[in-house]
């Protein structure tokens, strides 16, 4: 009874759908105007599910039944397999062939370009545990303290220019500070200083409408090294960069920012003076009583 | 041996406790200890005052025991206490002190700069007088009369100097 039934109900089934299907062609073909757009855009209408719900989570057909009864034998679609072929078709070359010297090898080598590994560790490196907030320097947030700001003078406290008064410029990418003499007043050049080593004074310059090259940055302070010692253990550390050389690029970028700090400066008066003076304590002066 | 004597209506100067800094009239004394106090032109409310707190000043308000606030400001503004206090050296020593605390380290320099200036004048005047002393003195070969001349003019001089100073501290 079942078997017959599902039959009769599939020839029903199919032929209102065979309807709505003929149905929908005149239709497309009447309103010839809107016809370029609609035949691609055939609205598709799914059909409600063949399988009617026995209890929740239980159909009235099998599997197989329900092949049937979709027709699936009939709907075999093969349109994906285009972009399997184009993946396919760029496959990235396993092996490579390279020229090889020296006579009687015969002229060149396959070689593969992504090789086994040639070492596997007895244990397996143990998966480490999850952790959070722990940020590598360069994603680190650069604070700057409040009293520093552009054309603060600045008192270094460390550093072969210790104790001298200098001109604060800007913060850097990693947080240090871009401070000049300037070169001319205290013979303190384009110089990177760090914040925590540095007492800010409430003496300020204006540096409005002054322009720092864009190309001074930390790459550019960087202390130079070089290595590559070439296995030549007679005399590595003399190749070395030992002493600091001043280059042309150097004097031309002090020149420029000088001298539009030095015109700010001149205005002030005894500004230049005490830019040349030295910080030092003496008697009875004590650090944390003073106003800077 | 005492010119300043705790009586109603002497004005005191409070050195530490929350109201330092402030003057205030002595209204009336309460026990060995303390007082009654106002201060209406001070910002200080009607209040009980411990003595020790209390530095007295040279002046004197005239007003009955236990007056109360509004007498105590006639009398307070008649005297014109607040302008007579900031005129007094005491005042101005105090005001002195809270300007070189409150120096930066820029005005410190300048501070140096201007007496080093200073003190380079006086010597030098100095030493020119020295040296008129000297030549006097070998001229007529007595020392008294190369001390006269040595004294009136270097009383002068150093009126000179404290102007810019005066100037600077200002600043």
């Amino acid at each position: 009874m079942a078997g017959e039934k599902a039959p009769e109900k599939k020839a029903a089934e199919k032929k209102p759908a065979k309807k709505k299907a003929g149905e929908k062609k005149p239709a497309e073909q009447k309103p010839s105007q809107k016809a370029a757009g609609d035949k691609k855009k055939r609205v598709k209408k799914y059909h409600a599910s063949r399988n009617p719900v026995l209890a929740r989570g239980i159909g009235r057909y099998s599997r197989s039944a329900m092949y049937a009864r979709k027709a699936l034998y009939k709907r075999k679609y093969t349109a994906p397999e285009t972009k399997i072929e184009k993946k396919k078709k760029e496959m990235p070359r396993a092996t490579i062939i390279k020229p090889v010297g020296g006579d009687k090898n015969g002229g060149s080598r396959v070689v593969k370009i992504r090789k086994m590994p040639r070492y596997y560790p007895t244990e397996d490196v143990p998966r480490k545990l999850l952790s959070h907030g722990k940020k590598p320097f360069c994603e680190h947030k650069r604070r700057l303290r409040a009293s520093i700001t552009p054309g603060t003078v600045l008192i270094l406290l460390t550093g072969r220019h210790r104790g001298k008064r200098v001109v604060f410029l800007k913060q850097l990418d990693t947080g240090l500070l871009l401070v000049t003499g300037p070169l001319a007043v205290n013979r303190v050049p384009l110089r990177r200083a760090h914040q925590k080593f540095v007492i800010a004074t409430s003496t300020k310059v204006d540096l409005t409408g002054v322009k720092i090259p864009k190309h001074l940055t930390d790459s550019y302070f960087k202390k130079k090294r070089l290595r590559k010692p070439k296995h030549q253990e007679g005399e590595i550390f003399d190749t070395e960069k030992e002493k600091y050389e001043l280059t042309e690029q150097r004097k031309a970028d002090q020149k420029t920012v000088d001298t539009q700090i030095l015109a700010r400066i001149k205005k002030v008066p005894q500004l230049r003076g005490y830019l040349r003076s030295t910080f030092s304590l003496s008697n009875g002066v004590y650090p944390h009583k003073l106003v800077f | 041996v005492f010119k300043r004597f705790v009586e109603i209506g002497r004005v005191a100067f409070i050195s530490f406790g929350p109201h330092a800094g402030k003057l205030v009239a002595i209204v009336d004394v309460i026990d060995q200890n303390r007082a009654l106090v106002d201060g209406p032109c001070s910002g200080v409310r009607r209040q009980a005052m411990p003595f020790k707190c209390m530095q007295l000043t040279d002046f004197v308000l005239k007003f009955p025991h236990s007056a109360r606030q509004k007498c105590v400001r006639l009398a307070w503004e008649k005297e014109n206490i607040n302008e007579k206090w900031s005129a007094t050296r005491w005042a101005k020593k105090i005001e002195a002190r809270e300007k070189k605390a409150k120096m930066t380290d820029f005005d410190r320099y300048k501070v140096m700069k201007a007496k080093k200036m200073r003190n380079r004048i006086i010597k030098h005047e100095m030493k020119k007088l020295q040296k008129l002393a000297l030549k006097k003195g070998k001229k007529s070969g007595k020392a008294a009369k190369g001390k006269k001349p040595e004294k009136a003019p270097k009383a002068k001089k150093p009126e000179k100097a404290p102007a810019p100073k005066a100037q600077k501290a200002q600043k």
